[in-house]
């Protein structure tokens, strides 16, 4: 099972924090954590602790923004929603993803046919 | 681009904050666990598993928390931050060490500023003139081919018409005084200094007034409306800085004058002309007939047109002084010398002020060189620290970035002492009229001056960091962390560093104690010249008349002097126009009888003395008498001359009785009836050249008048009763114009005693340092060899032996060191050439002086740790405690 887990590409998990925040609204730590971990089907190998790395960054760069709030149980905690300036960002990088992967997909298919 | 903007300067501002967001991270950690640890026991996870698998799943929490820290924060500024944490409770368990480093570094960098900043105003920036480095002074080469003489208006005139290199030229009055301007103002009379100036000088400098206006054409014409221009130091001082001051009436010399401006405080021409004098009042100066005909008179100054050099204008100027020389021979010789304002001003004091920058340089070096030494001797006390520290996983760039922070941290420490110190120093030197130094007033401390000081806090605190962290690189940790104690002659290379550190002190100590030595015999020189007068019990007023004719003039000299000569304690009194070392003025003299080429006539110091002059003055009489009241306008014209000028005029022949012509032919040839001792009146350091005293009964001119006496008590006890004794007559007399000659001498060797005081105290400072090096050096080195001082001691050796022993090691640093320093001050002497006065810049006694002193420094600094010995127990130091 371990070997079938990915190591995340860098840069790769502010893009999928961006696109969780984009499309579920604000939400705390764990929840992004296990967003991302439900929408990878476990295949992306995500230490829990390093989305607070990832968040502090963003934080930093003002693509999202934090605010205190009270968790399901009650909790202190902090909710992340995602910015103006965070949004045009996704967009950006998420067009860049596309052409990247679309052109790796191409290559790899290409290889296939020899 | 601005996330990246963002993100800096959110990194900034998480250094100031790092608690606060430590916080935040240990509570969102927590509520991710808990969330966690509910999602598993929903899972059906058992309730002591669920916790442990969400902590694993989570991962290293103090790991987190680093990474977190280096991602949000900047990380070579947090560990700057504990650095110095470090570095300060470290000075703190140490304040003995850390008060006395600092001392010591801020003096060093006290010193280095004060310094600094003399030389940035003398000699790094520029005159306070708009464009000051086109500014030329054009002066008047004498007769003599050495001295300069002022130039005739219409020579002046001529040559601001005709030149074509000098955008244009003004002038001032070359021959002002201090207190020759009179001031009356509600029955009481005040000396002022005023100068007389061209129209166009205040524009030409472009010196635009803080208040009023310049002085228009109209008030520059003769017997045109009376003007003045106040300067600002005036202003302020007596007029209380009056805003509404422009448009009074005041009464100068008499006349009804109007001020019409005031100078900027930008304006201080005393500093920048005259320095060691002020001026009070600026009045115009018109360019006429009868300001021609008072002779060689104006100081004139240039600009250069832009793309004109100096020696071009110079060589115009050779021509046209040539032309007008021919065309106008009744006029007086004008031979134009051309040197830049900025030479003119500053020339003289550059080779001191140079030679003040280096000394103070070899102080710093000195004091680094002494820290370094204490550092050395502290990390050794700290060896086990360090090697603990490296054990538990420092490594060596972080050690030895601690070394040089805590460096950085004693500099810095210093340099804030050290910058109030230069500060106050500073304050202290612009203040200080007494020395006649250029530009002296406008020393200050600008911020060229404090970069210059935290460059030179930074640069030291480098130095003397980094001789400690050497030391760390050259350790190895495991012999540190075994006990170093018993070895019994300590680490080689390590004395090898500090004895280095030692005897390079005692090198720069030696260079800056010779040329010290050689600085102070030279003044000593100078002080005991033969001034050719004596100036103790000596004092002179300035004093007022009205003079209308010379019959009046003689009436109310002999009055002034009747009555001084009558009061208790008055030795001797006498009037001249003229003190020495104060004021000059030269005539073209001849003996009667003989042939002279034109220019080529003896210059002669004129000086119009009352009779007893000679003796209030206290100069010896060679031959022949001296001036008696029977010397009067209606006997034969006489004359005294100096041994010079008897010489000169007369070689090989009695100069008594013969005929000398002074003042032209059209006058009576004068015979000469006593020949006096030469009087060093234009500076201590120069000859006297000829003089020629006159009587004052015997020629009708408006001199000023000065009042000498010589006393029984010290002359400042007499001046309340001198006053008191003259009120009736002369009621304008005030205090500030009585002046000992023992002051006028003083203010004539001032810069040489203001360099001579400084270096003075640079090298007792720098032999002080040298003193604690070796102090510390001999201290650390019995300490060290403790084990052998016992083992010996117990084989039978005398303690008397092992401080001979002591001793002889300092003695082979501080000879080993005065070795060296001697062939570094004997090189470097020679710049001092030309500041010496009746040394050679390889004395040999000013460099046995030295070598005397700082062997007796030596032997003291290592006799008191020697003492120690005496207190070794043989016993205690074998068991190694």
């Amino acid at each position: 099972m371990p070997e079938s887990k990915s190591e995340i590409l860098q840069g790769t998990l502010d893009l999928m924090v961006l696109q969780t925040l984009e499309a579920m609204g604000p939400q705390h730590g764990y929840r992004i954590a296990r967003r991302i971990e439900q929408i990878s089907e476990d295949a992306l190998q995500v230490n829990q602790g390093t989305i607070y790395l990832c968040l502090v960054r963003l934080l930093q760069k003002k693509w999202i923004k934090a605010e205190w709030g009270t968790s399901e149980n009650n909790r202190k905690a902090r909710f992340y929603s995602i910015t103006n300036a965070g949004r045009k960002q996704l967009a950006a990088e998420a067009e860049n993803w596309q052409r990247v992967s679309g052109a790796i997909s191409r290559l790899l298919a290409l290889s296939g046919q020899r | 681009m601005l996330s990246s903007l963002y993100r800096a300067a959110a990194r900034i501002r998480a250094l100031f904050a790092s608690r606060a967001f430590d916080q935040d991270l240990s509570s969102e950690i927590e509520s991710h666990i808990s969330l966690r640890t509910e999602d598993h026991l929903r899972r059906g996870v058992p309730p002591e598993e669920a916790e442990r698998l969400a902590r694993v799943e989570f991962g290293s929490v103090s790991q987190l928390r680093e990474a977190h820290r280096e991602i949000r924060g900047v990380p070579f500024v947090d560990t700057l931050l504990q650095d110095l944490r470090y570095a300060l409770r470290l000075s703190r368990q140490n304040p003995g060490f850390t008060l006395f480093a600092v001392l010591i570094i801020g003096l060093g960098i006290g010193a280095s500023s004060t310094v600094f900043s003399i030389v940035n105003s003398l000699l790094i920036r520029p005159l306070p003139f708009r464009d000051a480095t086109r500014l030329v002074w054009i002066s008047n080469l004498a007769d003599d081919g050495i001295s300069e003489w002022n130039t005739q208006v219409d020579n002046f005139l001529d040559l601001r018409a005709k030149n074509t290199s000098f955008s244009d030229l003004t002038g001032y009055f070359g021959h002002f005084e201090p207190g020759d301007t009179k001031l009356t103002e509600g029955g009481l009379t005040h000396r002022l200094s005023g100068l007389r100036v061209s129209q166009n000088f205040f524009p030409f400098l472009a010196v635009q007034p803080l208040l009023g206006r310049n002085f228009t054409g109209e008030e520059c014409k003769p017997n045109g409306p009376g003007a003045a221009l106040l300067s600002y130091g005036f202003w302020r001082r007596y007029y209380a800085s009056d805003p509404t001051i422009v448009g009074r009436q005041i009464t100068l010399n008499d006349q009804p004058v109007t001020i019409v401006g005031v100078a900027p405080s930008s304006f201080d021409f005393g500093t920048v002309f005259a320095p060691g004098n002020h001026i009070d009042v600026f009045l115009p100066m018109p360019l006429s007939e009868e300001t021609n005909r008072w002779g060689n008179t104006l100081s004139i100054i240039g600009r250069l047109k832009p793309g004109i050099t100096l020696p071009r204008a110079r060589t115009e100027l050779k021509i046209l002084a040539a032309r007008m020389q021919r065309l106008h021979p009744e006029r007086q010789t004008f031979r134009p010398v051309l040197t830049s304002l900025d030479e003119h001003v500053t020339g003289h004091v550059r080779r001191p002020v140079i030679v003040l920058a280096w000394a103070v340089a070899i102080v710093m070096l000195t004091v680094c060189a002494n820290i370094a030494n204490l550092q050395l001797a502290r990390s050794l006390g700290r060896q086990k620290e360090i090697a603990v520290r490296v054990a538990i996983g420092a490594g060596r760039r972080r050690l030895i970035r601690q070394m040089l922070t805590e460096g950085m941290v004693l500099s810095l420490c210093g340099a804030v002492f050290g910058l109030l110190l230069a500060f106050l120093v500073v304050r202290l030197l612009a203040g200080l009229t007494a020395f006649k130094l250029p530009l002296l007033s406008t020393v200050r401390m600008d911020p060229a001056c404090l970069a210059f000081s935290l460059s030179l806090a930074l640069i030291s605190g480098l130095l003397f960091g980094l001789a400690p962290a050497l030391q760390i690189s050259l350790a190895s940790v495991h012999d540190k962390l075994k006990d170093t104690t018993r070895s019994a002659t300590g680490t080689r290379h390590h004395l090898w560093l500090r004895n280095t550190l030692v005897v390079s002190e005692i090198v720069l100590a030696c260079v800056l104690l010779s040329g010290a030595g050689l600085l102070i015999r030279s003044f000593i020189n100078v002080l005991q010249l033969n001034l050719g007068f004596q100036p103790e019990r000596a004092a002179a007023f300035h004093i007022d008349h009205n003079y209308s004719s010379l019959e009046e003039k003689t009436k109310f000299c002999d009055r002034v002097l009747e009555r001084v000569r009558t009061l208790p304690g008055i030795r001797a009194a006498a009037l001249t126009d003229n003190l020495p070392l104060v004021g000059d003025r030269s005539w073209d003299i001849a003996a009667k009888g003989k042939l002279y080429q034109r220019g080529h006539y003896p210059e002669g110091f004129i000086r119009l003395v009352s009779d007893g002059y000679i003796r209030a003055m206290g100069i010896p009489l060679r031959a022949g008498r001296e001036f008696t009241p029977r010397d009067t306008s209606t006997s034969e014209p006489v004359a005294l001359v100096n041994e010079t000028a008897a010489r000169t005029l007369w070689p090989g022949q009695d100069p008594i009785g013969q005929l000398v012509i002074a003042e032209g032919g059209q006058h009576p040839a004068r015979r000469v009836v006593g020949v006096v001792a030469d009087v060093r009146h234009r500076s201590l350091e120069q000859g006297s050249g000829c003089e020629l005293y006159i009587p004052l009964p015997q020629r009708d001119e408006n001199t000023p008048l000065y009042l000498v006496v010589r006393t029984a008590l010290p002359p400042a006890a007499l001046a309340f009763s001198i006053r008191t004794a003259l009120r009736p007559i002369a009621p304008g007399l005030s205090t500030d114009e009585f002046r000992t000659m023992q002051q006028v001498v003083d203010a004539a060797v001032s810069p040489r005693r203001f360099i001579v005081l400084l270096l003075s105290g640079f090298s007792a400072f720098a032999l002080v340092l040298a003193a604690l090096g070796i102090y510390a050096v001999i201290s650390y080195s019995i300490n060290q060899r403790q084990i052998e001082l016992g083992i010996r001691m117990a084989l039978g050796a005398t303690v008397r032996e092992l401080q001979g022993d002591v001793l002889l090691q300092a003695l082979k640093l501080a000879s080993l060191g005065m070795l060296m320093g001697g062939i570094a001050a004997w090189s470097v002497s020679r710049a001092l050439a030309s500041l010496l006065f009746g040394v050679t810049s390889t004395d040999p006694l000013t460099f046995f002086a030295t070598v005397l002193v700082l062997t007796s420094i030596a032997l003291v600094a290592a006799y008191l740790p020697a003492v120690r010995i005496s207190k070794i127990e043989p016993q205690a130091a074998l068991r190694g405690s």
